[in-house]
């Protein structure tokens, strides 16, 4: 899968989980900050892609994932 | 044959696969258990996805310990599906940011009290909501997740009061629901690496520790060995123990250094 087409279908995700607008899914955009997203919401945004993509994603993995950008590579890095 | 065949379990606190309580069940399933869980407010999407993840259809039931109304609620849904349960864990414990890490004499009474009465009391929500599925089982056990509150821990604060708080509790409950012939009990786990324990800063500091001096070692990452405790003590194994708390730390509070 191309970078273009996994962040889309990434962006879907946090859409649904975050409930933000499009706009607001930039690589640049901290979790906290920008999203009003805590801790829980990033479980919950990490187990709807482990869905969507069928990979897993340790929770030790997850410690300094705080934008959106971060949390893309991690996941863009499990795909084969 | 599992250790828990055929057994009915409540499982509370599996937030996520990181969770000890999702180990609970992944293993009490393994074990020939069924299983129900619970969840609540915006930890209730996440638990729905955790359960998802365990083999089998496994419901969840949306139950917030603080609230005696929606234990009864949720032990009344319960009792649709099953005529008695035999074991229930609780998983369950919070405090607010300001009784944790920070000078604990700063934090305000309302926040201790939310710790304590969403850490501890919510034991005594359990049992209440419980006590008529349990004693339909004949035998059954009530088991917590506890850290050692025998001593103070760097950061720990009034979550550590909490916790001595549920110790106490779990002893007056074991006599409360001895006639019933339900059993009591709780393992006091070394430090395991779930949201709940990323929540406190100092918690890095313990988890360090923690290897160096148990003498069995200690990995933060693994619940197993809590799980499998939790189990034995739902299990037939331990017919005459309740009252009790049971360390599985690998040894680090038996140690003076």
């Amino acid at each position: 899968m191309d970078r273009d087409e996994a962040f889309e279908r990434f962006s879907d995700c946090a859409i649904k989980v975050l409930g933000v607008t499009k706009d607001q899914v930039k690589p640049e955009a901290s979790f906290a900050g920008d999203l009003d997203a805590d801790s829980l919401d990033l479980v919950e945004l990490i187990m709807a892609l482990e869905d969507e993509f069928s990979i897993t994603v340790p929770e030790s993995e997850l410690e300094g994932v705080d934008t959106i950008g971060k949390a893309f590579d991690l996941v863009y890095g499990k795909l084969g | 044959m599992g250790i828990v065949n055929g057994k009915q379990l409540v499982i509370t606190g599996v937030l996520n696969t990181a969770s000890i309580a999702y180990r609970v069940a992944e293993l009490a399933l393994d074990e020939g258990a069924s299983v129900i869980l619970t969840g609540f407010g915006r930890g209730l999407s996440i638990t729905r996805r955790a359960a998802a993840k365990l083999a089998g259809d496994i419901r969840v039931v949306e139950l917030d310990a603080s609230s005696t109304a929606s234990v009864e609620t949720a032990a009344a849904e319960i009792a649709a599906i099953w005529d008695h349960v035999d074991g229930v864990v609780h998983a369950i414990g919070y405090a607010p940011p300001s009784c944790l890490d920070q000078d604990m004499l700063s934090a305000p009474w309302e926040d201790v009290a939310t710790a304590v009465q969403v850490s501890a009391y919510s034991l005594a929500e359990l049992a209440r909501g419980f006590k008529p599925l349990m004693e339909a089982a004949g035998s059954s056990s009530l088991v917590g997740l506890d850290f050692d509150a025998t001593v103070a821990w760097p950061g720990y604060n009034w979550m550590g009061v909490a916790k001595a708080a549920f110790e106490s509790l779990s002893r007056y409950l074991a006599r409360e629901l001895g006639p019933i012939n339900a059993r009591v009990n709780l393992v006091s786990a070394g430090p395991i690496r779930t949201i709940a324990a990323k929540s406190i800063d100092a918690f890095r500091t313990f988890q360090d520790e923690w290897p160096r001096r148990a003498p069995l070692g200690w990995d933060p990452l693994d619940a197993t060995a809590v799980a499998k405790a939790v189990l034995c003590l739902t299990s037939d194994y331990f017919p005459m123990t309740t009252g009790e708390v049971i360390h599985v730390d690998g040894g680090y509070h038996a140690m003076g250094a």
